[in-house]
């Protein structure tokens, strides 16, 4: 992935309301135990990307009610818009990206890519194959109740992991 | 929404909503609208997503019954269910039959409210709670939604306050204020319901008939929770809204939030694929994991959980009909993105409870209640669209939305008894009719119905009474302004008192060319060879911007003629009026005039940005494409063609420059403007959708004027809206953002002449046509 793509999703997370936090594959742990605020629940990650202590796996939905902190992985993320394409899974990353308050995102560099057409273009095999996924753009927001609010019914905070390869 | 029998009562509903919605409806959709300009503006390649957005729809709606089948074979391939209702009773009997009385949290959808499904649940003992706030809003304070994105615009956070004080029986010192408390208050309410949910109902935005996907488009995540909480999904949505691929959806995901409210992207873009690999959320049974238990990210993607029910039910309720008119069809594309709401004027003022029908509100809104509902619906509130066509660049599957309301209006002329702008029988007086049937006598030809609204019948045919005005004037106008007289034209025509109506002058303008002895510029030193367009408002009304568009020209050394042969009307009044056979015939007898003079290789140069439009526009409705396309393409706005002759190495210094003091205009205060070189200048509404605003600016600049222009959509007057009783009100609160900005104006220019009415009323000014600014002075 060029460093230009990386730099315009960056760019584009921060447009809106969200942050990114840049870790090599052996570091993630540790910057994720930066970004949560405990309680915290997880799914574990995937390429044997580690999660740190104090994430609970497998929660149960007094836990997941309970948490601060969801952390996922995400499949893709797209430069032009600061989306992390977030799949549904037999393991709850559905409900643990969206229930707690703050959401933490990990994904590779390499599954950065510059645009929405190739975003959707990889999704087409997936989600013919039966998958489902969703867009996710900054944290939840609502312009209901007479002004922006950030933080709806999702996160009021997201923060995204970005996991470069020393050669990436 | 009742049906108002009288002017009177129009306009009292009208200014009803003006006063208490009209202010939260005004900022918000005229935000959204900022939104989209802006946001628009970033996306490199808008005009081309738009064109594969509308193909894709072109497509879709053409293969649809192939499409369903795909559908199906791909929804029953996961173990879900796919119903097909053939209206709001079939669909509502299946989801009963789902819900079989449980609780029910429901996420946003314009097609449950189409069906009233909340009450037919209701009505079993289910419990249903509206998840999206806003819409949750308006369920606990029982009202319809205002706007289709943004159901409760026209509330205050104040309103919205006492409304949950209320409600909840809330004390004091608990009671949420802010923005962000009442979001948070409505969070934890909404929460615990969908805690208890059994069945969780949405809408979808599309559905891809390859893998028989429903995509959320939405920001608040109450459409996530409502489809992953309860273990069954009931999907309720039109059949219009299946695409073919997964493919397909990139240009929407891309527009539809920017078209919408200006975002680039909504918060969430649910692409789920159901029954999903996600475990329901069983919060009554805590002891059960959220996931599977060691399961890591991914595992089982691509596998419907065992433990859930989906059922898609796909709606036709009268849109297969509409798929089979060629009118109507468009109205199938539409991807209700609220667009064609935000940038209507006559929408920021009123929202949807005025402009709108049982579900759907704004421009669009006729062809859906036309199709779902029938004529008498869209009929309540199809008089609302202008046709300023300032939707038509907004929306993102370009559908002809002027277009579809200006049939709709025809068939209502042509069926039962009028809209709310109509002549209400109650109110007629059989003497004033008499008084007044010197002016609409004979003006229904024989392709309207015999019925029509008398005031249609004047506006429609405003040539033929322009023509009896001019010959009789000074008479023929409007014995002045005597009181009583209007008193009586607006029993019975429904022409607002408050108005200035036009003044017929004697001496048309094709006379005084005649009279002056024809074309000035000599043939063989002649640049370029045009007939000036004169249409009815600058042949009898409005002369004088006729005359400086023929010094103007002149002085750029175009041999000009004003032909009595081309001084026909170009459709605009009657088709303003849904009188499309007579629009026709006007329209090819106007393409009789125009074709010889392009055809001899003379340009036709137009002032009245509406006549214009028609030629560029609404002829290809009205005309064989091939005739269309060429009165088409021999046309131009003046000032375009202004713009193209300096272009092209015209010499300006005859024409009137900003510092050269004296003005040009005959009749203007012509000693008051010395010097200034600012003017403030509102294009017209279908100019702007032509996009040639820009030529005139660019003229005006040229001769060195500061140019301000104008950020309101449209005026407000809109040809004859502006002069019907039941809509003036209306008409002047829709000028007011215009008013505000140039208040402080010492010059103000308007393209339009029905602009520059109503900018005279607005500011108590002088309103001129920009070419009058430039214009040599007349000699």
């Amino acid at each position: 992935m060029s460093s230009d793509t990386l730099s315009a999703f960056v760019a584009s997370v921060e447009d809106h309301h969200a942050s990114v936090h840049r870790s090599a594959p052996d570091a993630v742990a540790g910057t994720v135990a930066d970004l949560i605020d405990p309680p915290a629940v997880g799914v574990r990650l995937p390429d044997g990307l580690g999660l740190p202590e104090g994430v609970a796996t497998d929660p149960t939905p007094a836990e997941l009610d309970a948490a601060n902190t969801g952390v996922t992985a995400a499949r893709l993320a797209i430069a032009d818009y600061g989306t992390v394409v977030l799949e549904s899974d037999a393991a709850g990353s559905e409900a643990v990206s969206l229930f707690p308050e703050r959401h933490v995102a990990v994904v590779r560099a390499g599954d950065v890519v510059p645009g929405m057409r190739e975003a959707i273009g990889r999704l087409g095999g997936r989600l013919r194959d039966g998958a489902s996924a969703v867009l996710a753009t900054g944290p939840s927001a609502t312009a209901d109740m007479g002004d922006l609010v950030i933080g709806a019914h999702g996160p009021r905070e997201v923060e995204v992991v970005l996991v470069e390869d020393r050669d990436e | 929404m009742s049906k108002p029998d009288s002017r009177a009562e129009t306009a009292a509903r009208l200014r009803h909503l003006l006063d208490t919605e009209g202010d939260a409806v005004a900022e918000n959709t005229r935000g959204f609208n900022r939104g989209r300009y802006e946001s628009t503006r970033e996306l490199e390649d808008y005009e081309s997503l738009k064109d594969e957005a509308r193909a894709i729809k072109e497509d879709a709606i053409e293969r649809l019954p192939e499409l369903i089948d795909d559908l199906r074979e791909a929804v029953e391939a996961r173990g879900g269910h796919l119903y097909v209702a053939d209206d709001d009773a079939e669909a509502n009997a299946y989801v009963r039959e789902v819900v079989d009385g449980g609780n029910v949290v429901k996420s946003k959808s314009m097609t449950t409210e189409e069906l009233d499904l909340n009450e037919a649940l209701e009505a079993d003992g289910a419990s249903v709670t509206e998840t999206d706030l806003g819409e949750w809003v308006l369920q606990l304070a029982d009202e319809a939604p205002s706007h289709i994105v943004g159901p409760a615009i026209h509330k205050s956070r104040e309103s919205i306050a006492e409304l949950f004080a209320e409600t909840f029986a809330l004390d004091a010192d608990d009671r949420p204020e802010t923005a962000e408390e009442l979001t948070r208050f409505a969070r934890e309410k909404l929460l615990a319901e969908i805690r208890e949910a059994d069945v969780g109902v949405t809408g979808a935005n599309f559905l891809t008939a390859d893998s028989g996907t429903v995509a959320l488009v939405t920001s608040e995540g109450n459409a996530r929770k409502t489809a992953v909480v309860p273990d069954t999904h009931v999907a309720v949505a039109g059949v219009e809204k299946v695409v073919p691929t997964v493919e397909d959806l990139a240009p929407f995901v891309e527009l539809i939030g920017r078209s919408g409210t200006g975002q680039d992207i909504t918060s969430y873009v649910s692409l789920f694929t159901p029954p999903t690999p996600s475990p329901p959320v069983g919060f009554d049974s805590p002891e059960r994991g959220v996931g599977e238990s060691g399961a890591a990210s991914g595992d089982g993607a691509t596998e419907p959980h065992p433990d859930r029910e989906f059922h898609l039910v796909l709606v036709d309720n009268g849109r297969l009909a509409m798929r089979e008119d060629d009118d109507l069809r468009e109205t199938l594309y539409c991807i209700r993105c609220g667009a064609c709401s935000n940038s209507c004027g006559n929408f920021q003022s009123v929202g949807g409870h005025a402009f709108g029908g049982e579900t759907y509100s704004g421009g669009i809104a006729t062809g859906w209640e036309a199709g779902i509902e029938g004529l008498d619906t869209a009929a309540e509130f199809n008089d609302l669209c202008t046709g300023c066509s300032r939707c038509v660049p907004a929306c993102p599957v370009e559908i002809d939305i002027p277009w579809i309301n200006t049939v709709v209006r025809d068939r209502i002329n042509r069926g039962v008894a009028g809209g709310a702008g109509g002549a209400g029988g109650g109110d007629r007086d059989v003497g004033d009719a008499e008084r007044f049937d010197f002016l609409v006598d004979g003006l229904t030809p024989d392709e309207e119905p015999a019925g029509l609204d008398p005031a249609k019948r004047l506006f429609g045919n405003f040539e033929t009474l322009a023509r009896v005005g001019s010959a009789t004037a000074p008479l023929s106008n409007w014995g002045a302004s005597l009181g009583p007289v209007r008193a009586a034209m607006d029993r019975w025509l429904g022409i607002a008192p408050e108005r200035d109506l036009p003044t017929f002058e004697r001496e048309t303008l094709v006379d005084w060319f005649a009279a002056r002895g024809g074309p000035r510029v000599n043939e063989s030193m002649a640049r370029r060879e045009a007939v000036v367009y004169p249409d009815v408002y600058t042949n009898h009304v409005a002369v004088d911007r006729g005359k400086a568009t023929v010094r103007t020209l002149e002085a750029l050394g175009v041999r000009v003629h004003v032909p009595e042969s081309v001084a026909v009307a170009s459709g605009r009044a009657p088709l303003s009026q849904g009188m499309v056979e007579t629009a026709r015939e006007k329209a090819e007898r106007c393409r009789d005039a125009l074709l010889p003079e392009i055809d001899a290789g003379r340009d036709v140069v137009v002032i009245e940005p509406s006549d214009l439009a028609a030629f560029k526009r609404e002829y290809e409705r009205l005309l064989p494409a091939d005739d269309a396309e060429r009165v088409a393409d021999g046309c131009y706005e003046v000032l375009e063609y202004v713009y193209g002759l300096l272009e092209n190495g015209a010499d300006p210094g005859g024409l009137t420059a900003a510092d050269d003091g004296d003005r040009a205009v005959e009749g203007g205060d012509g000693d008051s403007g010395t010097g200034d070189d600012r003017v403030a200048y509102h294009a017209h509404c279908q100019q702007r959708t032509l996009d040639l605003e820009p030529y005139t600016v660019a003229v005006l600049e040229r001769l060195g004027y500061e140019v301000e222009s104008s950020e309101t959509e449209c005026c407000g007057m809109a040809g004859s809206f502006g002069y019907k009783s039941a809509y003036y009100e209306l008409s002047m609160d829709v000028g007011e953002p215009l008013a505000e900005q140039f208040g402080d104006a010492d010059r103000v220019l308007a393209s339009g002449t029905s602009c520059g009415e109503q900018l005279d009323a607005l500011l108590d000014s002088s309103t001129e046509h920009p070419i009058e600014a430039i214009a040599p002075p007349e000699r």
